[in-house]
């Protein structure tokens, strides 16, 4: 494919897929790897090593270019997000001393598993009303997490309560752990982790799990600069993309139905489940 | 500072929020604005770029070389290379996350909010230790 392709073209190529994989990865809370990579590999024929670099870079743009707007409307959860980077950010450190020690194939098959599992899990929440009490949670009330958003597609403030937050934080280290073993799943693990186990609105564990994958980005980041896997001529425009693509995706996802949201996430969820089977099976 | 003892409790979150919210703006603008003009000044110092599909697969398989290391970017910088000049945009962007976690340590500080303090500098802890480790590891 990439043959019959000049230099600039791929560059335009790589830019406009890169808005749509912002647009996506902003709304659902991912950093939007699934649609950075196939693009490069499969469309444009680029190595998968600066594929996987640039869609590390994807992960980090995705995070800033939507979280300014996040952060401001007060979507985002901020004591939440910086209480989970304690599991994210160790996990992640463990993952990395894990690494040659646990075979790849079955955390593949585990944890194709766990998202099938979560994604049944969360197509089942969606009808659920958030106004339902949740379990009491000292912790919580002690590190003052719960907090409410002005959720536009509604028109009324949604309040909430956080719960079981020992759990969430647990969940997280794994979550980290994985996303540094496999370098895959570093928001498709989060959103669940936090919408099954804590309570959180889905527009809320989105926007959480958004500001959260930039730190656990840009800890891998620097491997992958210093081992040479991100090529500017590839990373470049996908940065570029994928930040206007998040600023454009972070002005929708207000506008959109919580349920949609939800469904929408599920569907990309069930994809990642048989991508990590497909990974697990073949090796 | 006495406007703080007026406001009432909910606004210190505001205030961190707001705070890290410019933070991020600023971060991806200026990496944004770095990496475009990178990339544009690649494309005026290799005019062959627009139409040669020859460029195109030396580009991508990594064969025609770019810099990674601090030092190659810094000397590709002082010749106005396009490519060191994109690098250091997609830096910058990789360090706001980072700065983000700094900046949100005097926040908490600064409005006494001592166990998310130390959370944050936990945070902000393991992230340099991971720096670390994967420069030894690279």
């Amino acid at each position: 494919m990439n043959s019959c392709m000049s230099p600039l073209a791929f560059t335009f190529i790589t830019f406009a897929a890169s808005i749509v994989a912002g647009v996506c990865g902003s709304i659902l809370g991912l950093g939007g790897g699934i649609v950075v990579i196939p693009v490069l590999t499969l469309l444009l024929g680029v190595d998968i090593r600066f594929a996987i670099g640039a869609s590390i870079v994807s992960v980090i743009a995705t995070s800033s270019g939507a979280a300014a707007a996040y952060v401001r409307e007060h979507m985002t959860n901020l004591r939440v997000a910086m209480l989970l980077e304690l599991g994210t950010t160790s996990g992640a450190l463990t993952g990395a001393f894990l690494g040659g020690l646990i075979a790849g194939r079955w955390l593949f098959l585990i944890f194709s598993v766990v998202m099938g599992y979560s994604a049944l899990a969360m197509f089942q929440k969606r009808h659920s009303d958030p106004s339902v009490p949740v379990p009491p949670d000292p912790i919580a009330d002690r590190l003052k997490l719960h907090g409410e958003y002005f959720d536009e597609q509604a028109g009324e403030v949604v309040r909430y309560r956080v719960t079981h937050t020992p759990l969430g934080l647990a969940l997280m280290y794994v979550a980290g752990m994985v996303s540094g073993l496999l370098g895959i799943g570093s928001g498709s693990l989060k959103v669940p982790a936090m919408d099954l186990a804590m309570h959180l609105p889905i527009k809320v564990s989105s926007t959480t799990s958004n500001f959260m994958i930039g730190v656990t980005g840009a800890a891998s980041a620097g491997v992958y600069f210093a081992r040479g896997d991100i090529n500017p001529f590839i990373a470049g425009p996908v940065a570029a993309g994928v930040l206007i693509g998040a600023t454009l995706g972070s002005r929708l996802l207000g506008r959109l139905k919580s349920s949609w949201v939800r469904v929408a996430f599920v569907v990309v969820l069930l994809w990642v489940c048989l991508q990590m089977a497909y990974k697990g099976i073949v090796g | 500072m006495t406007s703080t003892q007026t406001i009432p409790q909910n606004a210190a979150v505001l205030k961190v929020e707001l705070l890290i919210s410019n933070l991020l703006r600023i971060g991806v603008i200026t990496s944004l604005t770095i990496v475009v003009i990178g990339t544009v000044l690649t494309f005026v110092h290799h005019p062959e770029y627009l139409q040669s599909r020859d460029a195109l697969a030396d580009l991508i398989s990594g064969k025609n070389a770019f810099p990674h290391t601090i030092g190659e970017v810094w000397t590709g910088l002082l010749m106005l290379h396009g490519r060191s000049i994109v690098i250091v945009g997609l830096l910058l962007l990789i360090a706001t996350p980072v700065m983000r976690v700094g900046v949100s340590i005097f926040a908490f500080l600064y409005e006494r909010d001592r166990i998310f303090a130390l959370i944050t500098t936990i945070v902000f802890l393991l992230l340099l230790l991971s720096f670390l480790l994967g420069k030894a590891t690279a």
